[in-house]
């Protein structure tokens, strides 16, 4: 080992002048049977924002998770500003420089911004010299990076981009060097995404080394200097970002070419398939989720929901889906659905020809333990063809179309036998999607499609939800992805705050008059 | 992910732990000063040497199946139900009052009164506590608890009350009439030509208890409700997508875990005791935990688990009896493989998995 790092040295002073911020050598890593990492080299030179990007799965966070710690590499060694470091733990890492911002914050939710930012690195016995030394520093980097965060404000009275901010200012208190986020901009407005990027970007000028992983093609052309392209465990490439293209990036990442666009023709709408006026939801706190939000969609087209997660969405498919309780009147082809859940409940809408692709596939959608043919009839077990009689299970007929929905489908591997939870994120969609589209709905409510699913499988979704749509079936569309609900939907409706904020024809308004209303400004997008 | 082979998980991991408890036991016999291999002998001579000891075995399997399906059912509903010492308490109360009502003619008769009663006292008593955890969100695992107290107290009264027979001592109900007696080994077997003890307990009811295993099987995997129970207690959200109603799947399950535990009263109840004493259930309801949460909640793996219970604590009498051990000493023993088995199933299992996992990556899988 001792020799290693010998060898290790002088190869690192020998190479180009400055030492990279890091530098990684052949970090293999493996769970199990899966090879989550294989063979990774990369170097991240000081002072510049290195993306990394890569399909789910493709082992980015894994790569991420050896660097500070959590993990231990099977192979491999880690170079930090050209020095070989173990790091067996994340206190090693943070004494090596190294600030990590999750995807899902830390933090303890009923602490100020300025215990959160000590938290773990209090000084001595005493927290008052800590809190005192956190609040300059606070004033210092806010002043300087536009990190501006009130230090005495209770966590949970922040929204999600300050709260970001908060996981920001806990690493360079704890005078990290180099900061990594990972998939920074998945809970943020376009607006907060923009003021993150420029918080990096000051960072980066300062003389930070910033890795920011993604799978969002436009924030790695937007911000980044350099990036890095994993596909299967495996770094593909590393490309300057001046040199490339979104276009190309996505051949790198999926291995092949691939259609960005979603490729539809013009809505033939119909008649009027659900109406909804003045919902309104009120959850076990009291507070009013839904305030009073009217739409309609038709036969033959697809109403997406813009908006930041949050905002009343996941409400809104929960009362339709017949699981929470509103007021106001919904009606399915005129006909009002219960609301109060006395008379109906998720069986009910079903039955009225309401399928519902949940949000949350791992909560809701799937039995993860379950096998695929256990889960291919959730929900549809009542269905007397899935029956031998009242008490009996029809297994073998279940078993049966299990395998038809599979192969028309083309879910991976096609095993009715494995469990839910063995299949990759892009196939266990496949699975939940099988089973409603095939149910032939009236109204498909589907959130967040895509969400956790490899490129591949975007185009084969996009694909199938457009059919449903051209068959004359009504789709209402929730995506937190402002990119999707533009291509996919025809008529789009924002949601800010439980309200809907304004309503637009997809062909007629774009990112930018989106993400105003998506943040809640009306007057920006209006004028 | 795999993990590992299916049965090293069922088969393997619970060997590893049955053996590491022998082997504690041993150095806990040594500690006093007895051979731990004449012990063993003892044990497995006392329990299965003998029609007497395999009747006696059986007997205690047949009560630990019962309180085993209890235990099992509730946890495929992610419910752990602590009460099967109170439901099979009740239980016997329901066979008690059926069969001193009725001038019973023939057993035929009276068994499937006696399931019908000490199912439907069983679930009564579990009822409640269901209720409260479905509309109320009472914690289950503590009202279950309660309920034992309750049960016990309530077994109390009764029995130096009103179902005691004026004039005696003990505190137990009349003898039922000759007409509920249950055919024991001995007599169901006599037929056959096979000599079975005549002083062993075991009796129909073990033949009750396998056909409940069976029911069991069908019920969770391939029945529709079952489809529910199992769905719920994966995930309760999920199944709230599936318009599956919790509060009406938490209350179902727990009547056919209360009425599972129930019936364990026609084995020890009619079938052994032959009218109600005080204290019948003998800890039976709590050993269902251990035996559900051994057998992995699978009825295969129940009765194997219900059989290794039955043979520590038949073994367990005949090590008091035959070397002098104390009777604490048998119970740490017992205690040991409940400890190993049940609650320190993890220590075991991690090491386990990394064998495999690195054979897997070994083989380059």
């Amino acid at each position: 080992m001792a020799t290693a790092t010998e060898t290790g040295r002088q190869e690192t002073a020998a190479l180009a002048s400055p030492a990279p911020a890091i530098e990684l050598r052949g970090i293999s890593k493996a769970f199990g049977p899966v090879q989550a990492n294989k063979d990774i080299s990369i170097r991240v030179e000081k002072g510049t924002v290195h993306g990394i990007i890569g399909e789910n799965g493709a082992g980015k966070s894994t790569l991420m998770s050896i660097l500070y710690g959590f993990y231990k590499a099977d192979a491999g060694e880690i170079f930090i500003g050209g020095k070989e470091t173990l790091i067996p733990d994340s206190q090693a890492a943070i004494s090596a420089g190294i600030g990590m911002v999750f995807q899902h914050f830390k933090l303890v939710e009923n602490f100020t911004v300025l215990e959160n930012v000590v938290l773990g690195a209090e000084e001595g016995f005493r927290l008052t010299p800590s809190l005192r030394k956190a609040r300059k520093l606070l004033t210092e980097l806010a002043a300087e990076y536009e990190l501006n965060v009130d230090p005495d404000a209770l966590i949970e009275d922040l929204s999600v981009g300050h709260r970001q901010r908060v996981e920001i200012l806990k690493a360079l208190y704890r005078k990290a060097d180099i900061l990594i986020l990972d998939e920074p901009t998945g809970v943020l407005t376009p607006a907060e995404a923009d003021h993150l990027f420029r918080i990096l970007e000051g960072l980066r000028d300062a003389g930070k080394t910033i890795i920011l992983i993604t799978h969002k093609l436009r924030e790695i052309m937007d911000i980044t200097d350099t990036v890095s392209v994993m596909r299967r465990g495996e770094m593909t490439a590393t490309v300057k970002t001046s040199e490339t293209s979104p276009e190309h990036l996505a051949e790198l990442m999926v291995g092949r070419k691939v259609l960005l666009r979603v490729d539809k023709k013009p809505a033939q709408l119909g008649k009027e398939i659900l109406k909804v006026e003045n919902l309104r939801v009120v959850d076990e706190q009291g507070v009013e989720r839904l305030k009073g939000i009217g739409f309609n969609i038709r036969a033959g087209e697809i109403l997406g929901i813009a908006g930041v997660s949050g905002n009343g969405q996941s409400e809104l498919l929960e009362v339709l889906g017949g699981y929470a309780e509103a007021t106001g009147k919904v009606s399915l082809h005129g006909e009002e659905l219960d609301l109060s859940g006395a008379e109906s409940d998720a069986q009910s809408r079903r039955l009225k020809g309401i399928a519902h692709v949940p949000e949350d596939r791992h909560e809701e959608g799937l039995i993860l333990n379950f096998h695929a043919w256990e889960n291919m009839v959730f929900g549809y077990q009542n269905d007397p063809k899935y029956n031998k009689n009242k008490i009996l299970m029809d297994n073998k007929a279940i078993w049966d179309e299990t395998q038809a929905k599979m192969d028309r489908f083309d879910v991976r591997p096609p095993n009715p036998r494995l469990n839910a939870a063995n299949f990759s994120g892009g196939n266990q969609q496949k699975i939940v999607l099988a089973r409603e589209i095939e149910r032939n709905p009236e109204l498909l409510l589907i959130g967040q499609p895509t969400r956790g699913v490899d490129i591949g499988a975007i185009e084969f979704i996009h694909q199938q939800i457009v059919e449903l749509r051209d068959q004359g079936k009504a789709i209402l569309l929730v995506s937190v992805e402002l990119e999707e609900v533009l291509s996919l939907a025809d008529r789009i409706v924002v949601m800010f705050d439980g309200q809907i904020m304004g309503e637009r024809l997809s062909s007629e308004t774009d990112e930018r008059e989106l993400g105003m209303l998506m943040a809640g400004m009306k007057q920006g997008a209006d004028a | 992910m795999k993990k590992m082979p299916r049965w090293a998980d069922v088969a393997l991991i619970p060997i590893l732990n049955l053996l590491i408890a022998f082997i504690i036991s041993g150095l806990v016999l040594l500690a006093i000063g007895k051979d731990p291999w004449a012990a063993l002998g003892t044990m497995i001579d006392g329990s299965f040497g003998s029609s007497r000891g395999v009747g006696y075995t059986l007997y205690y399997t047949t009560n630990f199946i019962f309180t085993g399906l209890a235990m099992g059912i509730a946890s495929h509903a992610r419910m752990f139900n602590i009460g099967g010492e109170g439901q099979a308490a009740l239980g016997g109360l329901g066979v008690a009052l059926i069969l001193l009502a009725v001038p019973w003619p023939h057993w035929t008769l009276a068994l499937p009164a006696a399931i019908l009663f000490g199912g439907l006292f069983g679930a009564a008593w579990a009822f409640i506590p269901a209720y409260l955890q479905a509309k109320r969100g009472s914690h289950i695992v503590i009202t279950t608890i309660m309920f034992n107290f309750i049960a016990a107290s309530l077994m109390g009264y009764l029995l130096t009350g009103v179902l005691k027979v004026p004039g005696k001592m003990a505190a137990e109900t009349a003898k039922f009439p000759e007409g509920a007696h249950l055919p024991t080994f001995h007599e169901m077997l006599a037929p056959f030509g096979i000599e079975f003890s005549k002083h062993a307990p075991a009796n129909l009811s073990f033949l009750v208890a396998l056909l409940c295993l069976y029911v069991f099987w069908i019920l969770v995997w391939r029945t529709r409700l079952g489809y529910n129970i199992r769905a719920f207690g994966e995930s309760e959200s999920a199944a709230v997508y599936a318009g599956i109603n919790p509060a009406k799947i938490i209350i179902i399950t727990m009547l056919i875990s209360g009425a599972f535990a129930g019936l364990m009263a026609i084995n020890n109840v009619m079938g052994e005791a032959e009218r109600l004493i005080h204290n019948a259930v003998e800890g039976a309801g709590f050993i269902g935990i251990a035996v559900a949460l051994m057998g992995r909640n699978h009825p295969i793996g129940i009765f194997l688990a219900a059989l290794l219970f039955g043979f520590l604590w038949q073994g367990g009498a005949e090590l008091q009896f035959e070397h002098q051990i104390p009777r604490e000493m048998v119970t740490v023993i017992q205690a040991l493989v409940i400890l190993l088995t049940g609650a320190l199933d993890n220590m075991v299992r991690r090491p386990v998995e990394k064998l495999f996992i690195m054979r897997y990556k070994a083989k380059g899988l």
